[in-house]
This record gives structure tokens, C-alpha cells and sequence, in this order.
């Protein structure tokens, strides 16, 4: 399955204002989950397991990687087209 | 309870069937998850003829993810989510404990304390989206007291009762409870089986001075998993007759 990098943004944001319950224009590209938006350790967790169901992939317990909406976006951009 | 899930892990028969019982009486509709398919079948038809809610009964063997998941997506298709889980599936393999053998140690905790996390971790996705939910685990006053012959019961127990409060800590933010019951010495097929001078003995240690019934566990049960307990969550309630004080 290969996808663009918008699509995936896309879908990213979609998650991120459903699980956070933000709405889209508190979602930039540079917001970190927890000092932007908000998100807890338990949200951060289900947000992980939600990429991880709509992406078909996994993501590695301790990923430090996704702080970010950007970093998430790369790092799922990197296992969808990798 | 109206319009309320409910899904009763080893609901098919004895306590657990009580439980499935009184919460149906109260409107809930039943999911039962049970390795004995059949009965788990014929307990959910029985509810639903005799109390008019929507019932299912469904193989799902606890300690099995996968076979939990699959139970949990039919269910989640059927009655679109869950509102209470009651990790009730629990067996008893007894032995001193330097003559136990490690299948009969390992099957206890893979049924009694695995399973209790296996489902707790599949329900609480659905509870957790929904921002409710009510999880009440089935332990037992050994894992609080103890009791010689039934090492690995007694710590798969006490396993379930540090599993009940970590699990209401991790979930609390999201309004979803966690609790359990501790049942004494309850009257089922298993005690019925004891001598006079046994069930004497046993009577002696218990303040109230008789056994308790399951459906003395499932009042407080469907207490616990009913809204009057929304402040009360990460606690083990003895239902013992006051063995445990
Ligand atoms: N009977 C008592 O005096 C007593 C006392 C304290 C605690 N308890 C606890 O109450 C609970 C119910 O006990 P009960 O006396 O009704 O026993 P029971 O044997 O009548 O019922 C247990 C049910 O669990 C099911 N089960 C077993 N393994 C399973 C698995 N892997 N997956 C799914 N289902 C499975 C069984 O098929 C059965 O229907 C247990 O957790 C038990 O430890 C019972």
C-alpha cells in the first residue's frame, strides 16, 4: 500500500482531533502531542494503537520518535513507503 | 441498566450465570464468553426468553487473544459497545504446594490472572473511546488470606487484586471503573460436594455463620457495575460473611 505524504497528514490529523478531541485549526504541523495538544501518557498510547490500526503497521513500545504531527507523519510516511 | 452491554466472562454456568441473571433482571442485555460453547449458548437464550434483553452467548477462551478478539468484534458488531466487563472465568487445580506440578500452576495463572488482563486490555479499548465503562473482577478471600492447597489459586487471587487497581489508576482520567469482589465460601456444585463435618468446620470460620450464595456475589457485582458506584473505583469488596476483617 503506498500513500502520499498528504494523504497520510490527512489521516494523521483526523486521528489526532478525534482522540484528543482538539479541532483542526489547533493542529499544526510543528504541535507536540503533549505540550500543544494536551495528550496524556494514555492518550498517547491509544493515538499510537489508532496509526497503528488505520496504517497497518507497529510501532515499537518505546518509540520516542512521534512527538510531533510532523514526526508522526514521517515516521509513518517512512514504514508505508519504506 | 437499561440499554446497558454487559459481558460476563464464564458466564456458561454457577456464579457467573447468576451474575449474567441479575444484570439481565435489571435490563442489561448479556454477552456470555465461555470455552463451553454450548451451555454458554443455552444460558443466553434462557436470559433472553425469560427477561426480554438481547443476549449472545459466544465461545472466547480467556487466556487466548486472539480467540478474545474475534468474541470481542462479534460483539462490538452486534451491540455496537460494551458497558461492563465482568472477568469471571476462574478454575481451581489444588495442591500443596510441594507436590504441585507446574502444568496445574501454570493453567491456574494463565486462566485466573492472564485471562483477567487479556480481556480487561480488549474491553478497555471500546470503554476507553466511549469515556465509561465498569470492569469488575471476580478474586477470591484466598488471594487475600491465603489457604494451604491452593498456592496457585490463592496467587493468581491476589494477582487479580493488584491487576484492579492498577487498571483503575491507568483508567480513571477516562470515567472508566475498576473493582473487584472477593467471595468467601460460596455455595456451589464445588461445596456442595463436602462432608457435614467439612462444611461444619468451614462454617465455624465465618462470623455470619453460613455459606454465602452466588447470588449474594452478584448484588454486589451488579452494585459495583451499576452508575451508584461512580465514586468507588480500584477496591476489592469481601463478600465472606466477615471472614476477612
Ligand atoms: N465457588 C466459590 O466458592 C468461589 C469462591 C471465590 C471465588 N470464586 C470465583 O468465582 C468465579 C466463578 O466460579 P464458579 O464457582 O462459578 O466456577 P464454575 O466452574 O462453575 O464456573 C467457571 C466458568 O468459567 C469457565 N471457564 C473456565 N476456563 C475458561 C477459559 N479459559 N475461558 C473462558 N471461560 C472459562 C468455565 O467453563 C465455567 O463456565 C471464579 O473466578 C472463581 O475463582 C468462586
Amino acid at each position: 500500500m503506498s500513500m502520499s505524504r498528504d494523504e497520510i497528514k490527512e489521516k494523521v490529523i483526523d486521528i489526532t482531533c478525534d482522540q484528543l478531541k482538539v479541532s483542526r485549526d489547533q493542529v499544526k504541523n510543528e504541535s507536540a502531542f503533549v505540550e500543544d495538544l494536551g495528550a496524556d501518557s494514555l492518550d498517547i498510547a491509544e493515538l499510537v494503537m489508532e496509526f497503528e490500526d488505520e496504517f497497518d503497521l507497529e510501532i515499537p513500545e518505546n518509540e520516542q520518535g512521534i512527538r510531533t504531527v510532523n514526526a508522526a507523519v514521517d515516521f509513518i510516511y517512512g514504514k508505508v513507503n519504506g | 441498566m437499561r440499554g446497558k452491554t454487559a459481558v460476563i466472562t464464564g458466564g456458561a454456568r454457577g456464579i457467573g450465570e447468576s451474575i449474567a441473571k441479575l444484570l439481565a433482571k435489571m435490563g442489561a442485555n448479556i454477552i456470555i464468553w465461555d470455552v463451553l460453547e454450548d451451555q454458554a449458548r443455552a444460558t443466553a437464550d434462557a436470559i433472553a426468553r425469560n427477561h426480554g434483553v438481547k443476549t449472545l452467548g459466544a465461545a472466547a477462551d480467556v487466556t487466548r487473544e486472539a480467540s478474545v478478539e474475534a468474541a470481542l468484534d462479534a460483539a462490538v458488531k452486534e451491540f455496537g459497545g460494551i458497558d461492563i466487563l465482568v472477568n469471571n472465568a476462574g478454575v481451581t487445580r489444588d495442591g500443596l504446594l510441594i507436590r504441585m506440578k507446574e502444568e496445574d500452576w501454570d493453567l491456574v495463572l494463565s486462566i485466573n490472572l492472564k485471562g483477567v488482563w487479556i480481556c480487561t486490555k480488549a474491553v478497555a479499548r471500546v470503554m476507553l473511546k466511549a469515556r465509561k465503562g465498569s470492569i469488575v473482577n471476580i478474586a477470591s478471600v484466598v488471594g487475600v488470606m491465603g489457604n494451604a492447597g491452593q498456592a496457585n489459586y490463592s496467587a493468581s487471587k491476589a494477582g487479580v487484586i493488584g491487576l484492579t487497581k492498577t487498571s483503575a489508576r491507568e483508567f480513571a482520567a477516562r470515567g472508566v471503573r475498576v473493582n473487584a469482589v472477593a467471595p468467601g465460601f460460596i455455595r456451589t456444585a464445588m461445596t456442595d460436594k463436602l462432608s457435614d463435618e467439612q462444611r461444619g468446620r468451614l462454617q465455624s470460620m465465618i462470623p455470619l455463620g453460613e455459606l454465602g450464595t452466588p447470588d449474594d456475589v452478584a448484588d454486589a457485582v451488579a452494585f459495583l457495575a451499576s452508575d451508584r458506584a461512580r465514586y468507588i473505583t480500584g477496591q476489592t469488596i469481601n463478600i465472606d460473611g466477615g471472614m476477612v476483617m
